[in-house]
């Protein structure tokens, strides 16, 4: 007797664990897999600077999040930092003449890669290339610009 | 001068002897041929003493850190607007480092101690001795079933302690200083990342518990058979795993989330 309720007890111990891990990996990561995500297709675009951007960010469409950045380079003949993202199976309206830019997400937030679709029939495939390239804004820059025009002025 | 030497020379002794017999009870307890006529009777019982009762104080501990979390975490989120992040700042918290750390430290508190004490008091009253002389192997009858208890019960309170501690920052954070639900759950969401986040936790865990019951055990074979010995090999048992348990959590934080 003594010894069914130590087994009962641990049964629902154990249950208790697994309740608990999934209890973890689905209400709270909500089942994000960090690399086994759906199907993807691999595009390239090269900025003259990606100050900030890091490998995993987001890649936007009208503010819905369509893929991520896999990786970021330096192309040595150009020396243009060059991004590579992987972009969802099922997005097929990107256009050659898309616009990628590197934007951030509120004053103080993380930056991500924002594609602007274009009008033209070609659309991009895997292992293409964006052409049309708008680099990161370095507040700094910005900063710097404004000092030494308004020291002009005076 | 050299009488120094000499002393600083046996401490370095006695420390790797002492590693070695730790090692060498490890070996002995988990390799060898495993014992069928105990059946999971064994396994179960220490199961039930290291786990479920340890289950009480892991489930209070959790709650009141998730509360004292949310409570902290929101007063300093919100001078920022950014109460809607609590979520992801108290999951990614509570699994990468409070949760695996603070239910070994209990772990080893409420567990390792009562382990090593039994084992201790075992010796000292000379079972061990008496069950070598009818030929059962001590470490196997008495070392082999703690030692795996406490190693699957470990990751299994973990995971218990970082559910409720969620659930109590829910509570503070959500039904009481009244962040939105909504966002709280999807900042967490979609920051913490089953592979990285709750994996690694797990991993930690039941690292942890490798380490904590395999000191808390050696402690209870290697104390002396004294009264006085057992008290010493419990406390040594509580401040050797608390010791052990925040070092290996930097070098596995360092390998897991260190840079790349």
């Amino acid at each position: 007797m003594q010894s069914r309720s130590i087994e009962i007890s641990v049964g629902a111990f154990i249950l208790l664990g697994i309740v608990a891990l999934s209890f973890l990996v689905i209400q709270v990561s909500g089942l994000t897999f960090a690399d086994a995500r759906r199907d993807t297709y691999q595009l390239s675009a090269q900025f003259n600077t990606v100050a900030g951007l890091a490998p995993r960010a987001k890649v936007m469409v009208a503010g819905v999040t369509i893929g991520r950045v896999t990786e970021i380079h330096i192309d040595p003949v150009s020396v243009r930092a060059v991004v590579d993202m992987a972009i969802d199976k099922n997005v097929d309206y990107l256009t050659a003449d898309s616009i990628a830019s590197i934007k951030t997400a509120g004053v103080l937030g993380e930056q991500y890669v924002s594609i602007a679709v274009g009008a033209s029939e070609d659309i991009l495939k895997g292992g293409d290339r964006i052409r049309d390239t708008q680099s990161a804004m370095i507040l700094e820059d910005l900063i710097g610009k404004f000092v030494t025009n308004f020291g002009d002025k005076k | 001068m050299l009488s120094y030497l000499q002393r600083l020379g046996r401490t370095g002794l006695d420390v790797a002897a002492g590693f070695g017999r730790a090692g060498i009870l490890l070996a002995q307890a988990v390799w060898g041929p495993i014992d069928w006529r105990y059946g999971p009777g064994l396994l179960l019982r220490q199961l039930h003493f290291v786990g479920v009762y340890s289950l009480i104080i892991i489930v209070v501990s959790g709650v009141l850190i998730g509360m004292v979390l949310a409570l902290q975490g929101y007063t300093v989120l919100v001078r920022f607007g950014a109460e809607s992040a609590l979520g992801q700042m108290v999951s990614l918290t509570l699994l990468r480092e409070l949760g695996p750390v603070v239910a070994a430290l209990l772990f080893a508190g409420r567990a390792g101690s009562a382990l090593t004490a039994e084992i201790g008091l075992m010796k000292t009253t000379e079972q061990l001795a008496a069950m070598e002389m009818i030929g059962v192997d001590p470490l196997r009858r008495v070392a082999r079933p703690r030692l795996l208890a406490g190693i699957i019960a470990m990751p299994i309170l973990a995971q218990v302690f970082n559910m409720v501690a969620i659930l109590g920052a829910v509570g503070v954070g959500v039904s009481w200083l009244g962040v939105d639900a909504g966002s709280f759950w999807s900042n967490m969401q979609q920051s913490v990342e089953l592979g990285e986040d709750v994996m690694n936790g797990v991993i930690k865990a039941f690292a942890f518990g490798v380490v904590v019951t395999w000191i808390a055990v050696f402690e209870g074979f290697d104390a002396e058979p004294t009264p006085e010995g057992i008290s010493t090999a419990t406390t040594r048992t509580v401040v050797y795993s608390s010791l052990a348990v925040l070092a290996m959590d930097f070098l596995l934080t360092a390998i897991m989330f260190g840079v790349d």
